[in-house]
């Protein structure tokens, strides 16, 4: 069976007139229906720029794009603008950051849902004003009814991004994106949204593809989590094990610069330096310059994804290759 | 360790005045109300009760943390106390000193008391080069030019930047990380002795998020500093904080040492607070949010407890009587009626006969 | 909202009224006698007394002001002291003129200005941004008087096609939507519309440059909208913006008609501005000015009322 998501060596450039830049670097990864991928990644790591990419959405003049994506069945790198059109909001659709700023201020809530239905689908304002209904409803906004006449500026944050999962959802997608969809909200509107939106998920049957630099939400969301660091998946593998036992010295770094109930008292780990610029591909390891254990190896080659156990995999020449188990 | 015996003739921390058992701050019923105005006449239809009614100490050498969610009034507090706001009502006291009003003047207290914003970098002039932004106040409080320039580079170094390197450049060419450090070494050019800190790694990738907290925790102990530390993440306030203040609806909620809250909140919604972290352990998911909603709008609070309106044990009694501070424990306040002896909820401890 | 309306429209008052004095002390304040201009210089102090008093120019200041006010708001503007015509016969054709030029020139102005900025905001950076932009720098920089006589000289002198001068057949009291009239509004028009064509072009260029990069339309191209679902989008967000910019051009292009009035001797209020000013013709001067102001004043409360309506998040409760 073709998976949900498939894409192999996905690069994704910006080019302007003054300056290139090599967000993404060959990523390769799958998606199988109903799961949930979590891309892990600090600020300038490519993973917003890989979620754009699986809806085709960086901005088109200046993106140049190579490799496979294909979802649910569909070519995003190669297909028309127009038939991308139809794809987007009814096979894949996303949520965003800020809700504030994701929906257009001018219009209410129902109708920005209604527009959504029926570009994809031939139904009637009635119906089309009925299913909005429904779908806040399965956001859990309370009064619905009224909320479908207010504007975006009447509703609360946490309202504002159930109405925005709402509209992702009108069109029953089968692949839902998520970029950093709770990071804006309050802590106790966060975890209401994560709790919705794995509910969602399970009771939808979607996979979901989830961008953030919060390993508490990864914790909370993911069946899979995939590392970034300047444009590539440096570590991959299944929530509980990526959590427990990192492979890579950078997710290693991450896990102990984050901080989190345990740590208090003790000093806290970091990673020395900076993410490398971007405007030329790493041609080695691109973390080398910050790892502790670096050596001339690293530098040689840009490091082949090892996989010391199956399900999981880390771009790093210390990790063993179809090892029988690390934790030994 | 770097040592600043240069221009610590010119410049030095104030000496202490109340010894060590005053508080170094105290605050006492602070309120900021912004009046709001429509209709025909422009006639007052509401009030926005950003802060209203709280008191608390910052001990010396401590570090309070301060959480609350959006809407709480934390920022407006931590404007109130840098006096960039008239509060409505309420005195601060420094040290023992009133603020302004024939007590301290303005110009005194802020050299003792300096501010870290969220935003690294709309605080730092365009203009100035990192070293003329470190070495300006210094200027204006009367130090020479050269001294400040030395002291600026002093500074750069404490907070781990190389003088040589970063001073002679400009906030645009820094990362978020740098710039926050060269906010932190701006505010302590003037050898305050209170740093407010308003969300000072919110914005920061968590590995930087790392660095600046572990910078923070050494200059605090390298310059005999207290902190008031202001942030809406839980887990930071936990690492750095002696004693946290929680926040809700521009009121005090509870205040206690950190363990005891953390290990037992006294008052519901510090609890519902500390159950919506995210777990952080895949095989123990939370599996229903503590709380419904979102925090409500400090236009027209409810009555009696502001937190009342999502609260799963509030009763009646909870609408008719604004729950004060209450002893939890030892050194630990909460504002809520089933703290308080006798305040007619059915959880409330018994009077003693 | 209903508040706000009565708010808005109460305010205006005290606008015009303030308007209405500035009008009226302008005259005063400016040099030279109006006596001047309509009685000999070697006329007996006598007779210049009797006019100063026929025309109530004896009295005080604040009592001239509050009788010219009364008179005003009775539909009374006072006879012109060059003609001894009611200012009003003489004012209402010459509004109507300038509204008539006023009105094509923005019309014209606005639609290429829309296109133009639509244009060169949607696809900005390109070559179709950088023409554009020339046009509206153009537009906003050739002087316009400049630009009418080009245009009389190529298509009246050297091609014969359009008309120079005047408002046609009947002059300037009879006007009608025909050819033999539209032909003589064509060239005024047309050199007006250039400057309202440039700040149209530069102000929705802006707007929907800016609206073109906020996260929504993101959202739209992410649940598959086409490009002209996109477009309905960005109209209804730079409308208010557009039509704000656009009332105050009307509003200018009302006022500051008087060189390409004088230019094409468009029988206007620019053209009556001009003669009142060198013959000294306070009511007449007044009278205008008043006129003009008050048409200001109207269109800033059209333009926010607009505003109001266009826009949810201006909640004016």
């Amino acid at each position: 069976m073709e998976p949900l998501v498939h894409v192999r060596d996905l690069k994704v450039r910006f080019v302007s007139r003054d300056s290139t830049v090599h967000a993404v670097n060959g990523v390769d990864f799958d998606l199988a229906p109903r799961e949930t991928l979590c891309i892990l990644g600090e600020s300038g790591s490519g993973k917003s720029v890989t979620l754009r990419s699986l809806m085709r959405l960086n901005p088109p003049r200046l993106t140049k794009m190579t490799g496979t994506v294909r979802v649910g069945g569909h070519d995003l790198v190669t297909t028309s603008e127009r038939s991308l059109a139809d794809i987007r909001g009814s096979v894949v659709s996303m949520i965003f950051q800020e809700p504030m700023t994701a929906l257009d201020p001018v219009f209410t809530i129902g109708m920005q849902i209604r527009e959504t239905i029926r570009r994809h689908e031939t139904i009637s304002r009635e119906d089309a004003e009925r299913r909005a209904l429904e779908l806040l409803e399965l956001v859990q906004i309370p009064s619905a009814k009224r909320r479908l006449a207010a504007y975006p500026h009447e509703l609360s944050g946490g309202l504002r991004q159930r109405a925005m999962i709402a509209i992702a959802l009108s069109c029953r997608p089968k692949l839902l994106l998520a970029d950093e969809p709770t990071t804006a909200l309050d802590a106790t509107v966060q975890i209401q949204i994560l709790l919705l939106l794995r509910k969602l998920q399970q009771d939808m049957g979607m996979g979901v593809i989830f961008v953030t630099h919060d390993l508490g939400v990864a914790a909370e969301i993911a069946d899979r989590v995939a590392v970034m660091y300047a444009g590539r998946f440096i570590e991959e593998g299944p929530v509980s094990a990526l959590m427990r036992d990192p492979l890579h010295p950078y997710a290693q770094g991450l896990l102990g610069a984050t901080v989190h109930g345990g740590v208090r008292g003790k000093r806290l780990t970091t990673i020395p330096g900076a993410p490398p610029n971007l405007a030329q591909v790493p041609t080695g390891c691109a973390f080398a310059p910050r790892c502790a254990y670096v050596e001339p190896a690293c530098l040689a080659a840009v490091p082949a994804a090892r996989s010391p156990i199956p399900g999981r995999a880390a771009r790093c020449i210390r990790v063993p290759d179809h090892a029988v188990s690390t934790a030994a | 360790m770097i040592v600043l015996t240069q221009t610590t003739e010119i410049l030095r921390q104030l000496p202490d005045v109340g010894g060590p058992a005053q508080p170094l701050l105290t605050i006492r019923g602070l309120t900021k109300h912004f009046p709001l105005r429509s209709g025909l006449l422009g006639r007052s239809t509401g009030v926005v009760q950003a802060v209203d009614d709280i008191s608390f100490d910052v001990r010396k050498g401590e570090t309070l943390g301060l959480v609350g969610e959006s809407g709480c009034g934390k920022s407006t507090t931590s404007r109130l106390i840098m006096a960039l706001l008239e509060p409505t009502s309420g005195e601060v006291i420094f040290d023992g000193q009133a603020v302004g009003y024939g007590g301290l003047t303005l110009k005194e207290y802020r050299r003792q008391v300096q501010m870290v914003f969220q935003d690294s970098y709309s605080s730092l002039n365009p203009r100035l080069t990192v070293r003329d932004s470190i070495a300006f106040a210094p200027g204006v409080h009367g130090v020479a030019r050269r001294s400040a320039v030395t002291r600026a580079d002093e500074l750069l170094e404490a907070v781990g930047l190389d003088p040589a390197q970063f001073g002679p450049r400009y906030p645009h060419e820094l990362s978020g990380g740098q710039r926050q450090r060269i906010n932190i070494a701006r505010a302590l050019a003037l050898q305050p002795r209170l740093l407010i800190l308003d969300e000072p790694v919110s914005a920061l990738d968590k590995s930087v998020e790392a660095q600046v907290l572990n910078l923070l925790l050494d200059l605090k102990d390298q310059f005999g500093l207290t902190y008031l530390f202001i942030s809406h993440d839980l887990n930071v306030v936990q690492y750095v904080s002696d004693r946290v203040l929680v926040m809700y609806l521009g009121r005090v909620a509870e205040i206690g040492p950190v363990d005891t809250i953390y290990n037992g909140a006294a008052h519901p919604y510090t609890a519902a607070l500390l159950d919506s972290r995210p777990s952080m352990d895949p095989d123990r998911r939370r599996l229903e949010p503590p709380l419904q909603g979102d925090p409500p709008n400090p236009v027209n609070p409810p009555s009696g407890c502001r937190f009342r309106t999502r609260c799963l044990h509030a009763e009646a009694v909870c609408a008719d009587k604004a729950p004060p501070l209450a002893p939890a424990g030892p050194e630990h306040l909460a504002a809520c009626l089933m703290v308080l002896p006798g305040s007619g909820h059915s959880q409330a401890p018994k009077l003693a006969a | 909202m209903i508040f706000y309306l009565i708010r808005r429209v109460l305010y205006a008052i005290p606008i015009s009224l303030a308007v209405s004095l500035v009008c009226f002390m302008l005259v005063h304040i400016a040099p030279g006698d109006p006596i001047n201009a309509i009685v000999p210089p070697d006329a007996p102090q006598a007779v210049v007394e009797q006019i100063k008093h026929e025309y109530g120019l004896d009295k005080p200041l604040p009592v001239q002001f509050g009788l010219w006010l009364y008179q005003v708001s009775q539909g009374d503007l006072g006879r012109s002291l060059a003609t001894g015509r009611s200012v009003w016969s003489d004012l209402r054709p010459a509004t109507a003129n300038t509204l008539r030029l006023a009105v094509t020139a923005s019309l014209i102005g606005f639609v290429l200005g829309l296109i133009l900025g639509g244009l060169a905001g949607t696809f900005r950076g390109t070559w179709i941004d950088r023409i554009a932009t020339t046009f509206a720098v153009a537009g906003v920089s050739i002087p316009h008087y400049w630009l009418g006589m080009v245009m009389v000289i190529l298509f009246s002198v050297t091609l014969g096609a359009l008309p120079a001068m005047g408002a046609g057949p009947g002059g300037a009291t009879d006007w009608a939507w025909d050819w033999a009239h539209i032909q003589y509004l064509i060239l005024p028009a047309v050199t007006l519309s250039v400057i309202p064509m440039g700040i149209i072009t530069r102000t929705v260029r802006g707007v929907v440059g800016e609206i073109m990069n906020q996260d929504f339309v993101n959202t739209l191209r992410g649940k598959g909208m086409l490009p002209r679902n996109i477009f309905l989008h960005v109209v209804k967000n730079a409308a208010p913006n557009a039509l704000s910019v656009m009332g105050l051009q009307l509003g200018y292009l009302m006022g500051g008609s008087i060189l390409v009035e004088t230019v094409f001797s468009w029988p206007g209020t620019g053209f009556l501005l001009n003669s009142a000013i060198f013959q000294r013709d306070i009511p007449l001067l007044q009278g205008t000015i008043l006129v003009l102001a008050l048409f200001f004043v109207a269109l800033n409360l059209i333009v926010d009322l607009v505003q109001t309506a266009l826009d949810p998040r201006i909640k004016r409760s």
